[in-house]
């Protein structure tokens, strides 16, 4: 994919100056610091990080579920994280997929793709049951739209974790580790999928959404991802394109890049 | 002489040992205690404060996740309260009714011991006690489980603020639960009293019963009653949801933290009361 045949837009879509990213378990402990990173529109992102490395707690500090240690972060020019009623709109337009999905357990499928629009937006019973079946249509899932999560296997989880993230069609998609713990159909799915995304899918109006996932490993989103980082030691190494990644001599990049 | 002395220096020092180590377990107690007491106290202000500010925010979510509470915290429990008032009425009319008899009272006190230990006491502070055990320990499982397992990452991420989703609903339900459920053990008391009463052949017409408890109620009973019970509800509500959702807890901290739940739980609900003896008294 070129990246040079991409738009940017003159407002950054994520702007991160200086960042220190604590542990969400132990906030004392720093994951990350001295973080930069420049996210524009239209890119497609991967992060590579080797387990316990803090990819997760990254992503949550950039997705504006934990306020970071220290440091600037903005999110469209606007400062985060927003926790404010009255800055939400500005917040849901960043989607946070989970690792694992992490739905809640007391509602169905169908119920916690529905969840975000029966709670913001101001659609009828009938509009959103139209764009919960558009979702399950697109995402796979119909056949496990009125089960609970307990009984749905963890990949296809994953999957609604997907649908609910994308039901109020946001412009950023953040995923953490989408493709942990996938065979080779679901992983094929995902990647396919997020590329549609990143051009333009339907089920989000055509427009081209900015997609920033993390991965243990990098080998898969090679020719998906336009864009490559890399988290190690507490340092995180915004990279650019996949020329620059081959030609690093960082060990833990060729380490990420075999897997 | 000298082995003596020496065992009286080592009793000394164990004593001394001792008193230190039971005021230093003391003073972490009184710590621990103060330190819980700021958590669920912050837990509270911004509990209300959501309440307040988002109470008409996302009711088509919110309101059937009340509708839920009230039905768990309320009529689920019906059938138990059943039992609870028969238990009730025949507990203090069985033990009350020899006593008054001995002196001439069956006919003038029954109805007014009924009034005093039911209405004012005994059926607020036991309904709140079973509602606790019942949904209150079932709350920090819940809501434990769900942090485990990230739910209210998961609400944050979606913009949705787990107080107004998880707290607020539960608040609302056990104050109305434990409101309404104190209303039936009373009716319930009352008239399982007066069965037990006339099944034990005390001489008392039905009227004269309740004309006793009547006489012994007035308005102020009633306001506190109401007041006390939601109050009740929204303490055992909070302190219940702050041990489940205010930390971050692993799977298995949550049983520890079911029963912190449920001893603070206890105390808050006795101290509540012992406000309410004094709002009686002086008013």
């Amino acid at each position: 994919m070129n990246d040079s045949s991409r738009p940017l837009s003159q407002t950054p879509v994520l702007e991160m100056r200086g960042l220190t990213v604590a542990s969400m378990k132990t906030p004392s402990v720093t994951v990350a610091t001295g973080l930069n990173w420049t996210v524009h529109a239209g890119e497609f992102w991967v992060v590579g990080a080797l387990q316990h490395s803090g990819k997760s707690d990254f992503l949550m500090t950039a997705g504006g579920i934990m306020s970071p240690a220290d440091g600037e972060f903005k999110f469209l020019g606007e400062a985060m994280p927003i926790f404010e009623e009255t800055r939400m709109a500005h917040r849901l337009k960043m989607g946070f997929v989970f690792d694992g999905g992490q739905l809640l357990g007391s509602l169905t499928i169908a119920e916690n793709i529905a969840l975000p629009l029966r709670y913001h937006s101001k659609m009828t019973v009938v509009e959103i049951e139209s764009r919960v079946t558009e979702l399950l249509t697109a995402t796979d899932l119909t056949p496990w739209a009125n089960n609970t999560p307990v009984n749905v296997a963890r990949s296809w989880q994953q999957r609604a974790g997907l649908a609910r993230a994308l039901a109020l069609s946001p412009e950023v998609l953040l995923l953490d580790s989408p493709l942990t713990g996938l065979d080779v159909r679901h992983t094929v799915w995902w990647l396919g999928f997020l590329g549609e995304l990143s051009k333009g899918h339907r089920i989000v109006g055509t427009k081209a959404l900015t997609l920033v996932a993390t991965a243990d490993g990098l080998r898969p989103w090679r020719g998906h991802a336009n864009r490559v980082a890399c988290l190690s030691g507490g340092k995180f190494l915004s990279l650019g394109d996949w020329s620059t990644v081959e030609n690093s001599q960082e060990s833990a990049l060729q380490e990420l890049l075999q897997h | 002489m000298q082995e003596s002395e020496t065992t009286m220096v080592i009793a000394q020092q164990l004593r001394s040992g001792l008193s230190r180590l039971y005021a230093d377990l003391l003073g972490r107690r009184v710590f621990k205690f103060l330190l819980a007491l700021h958590g669920v106290g912050a837990f509270a202000l911004i509990t209300f404060g959501v309440m307040l500010g988002k109470f008409s925010v996302a009711r088509c979510v919110v309101r059937p996740l009340v509708a839920r509470e009230i039905s768990r915290a309320g009529v689920k429990l019906l059938p138990m309260f059943l039992f609870a008032s028969l238990a009730m009425g025949f507990l203090i009319i069985g033990q009350a009714a020899p006593w008054v008899s001995r002196v001439g009272g069956e006919n003038t006190f029954l109805g007014d011991i009924m009034a005093i230990v039911v209405v004012r006491e005994l059926g607020p502070l036991l309904t709140a006690f079973l509602v606790l055990a019942r949904v209150g320990t079932a709350n920090v499982v819940e809501l434990g489980t769900a942090r485990a397992m990230g739910e209210v990452e998961s609400l944050e991420a979606l913009g949705i603020d787990p107080v107004h989703y998880f707290v607020m609903p539960r608040v609302i339900g056990m104050a109305v639960g434990i409101f309404s459920l104190t209303v039936y053990l009373i009716l319930g008391t009352v008239g399982s009293g007066y069965l037990w009463a006339f099944v034990q052949h005390v001489p008392l017409q039905p009227s004269d019963y309740f004309n006793q408890l009547a006489g012994a109620l007035s308005y102020l009973d009633f306001i506190l009653l109401a007041l006390k019970t939601c109050a009740f509800g929204c303490i055992i509500a909070i302190v219940t949801c702050y041990h489940g959702l205010a930390q971050p807890l692993q799977l298995d901290q949550i049983s520890n933290a079911t029963v912190r739940a449920v001893g603070q739980s206890v105390i808050a609900c006795v101290l509540i009361d012992a406000l309410f003896i004094i709002a009686y008294l002086t008013v």
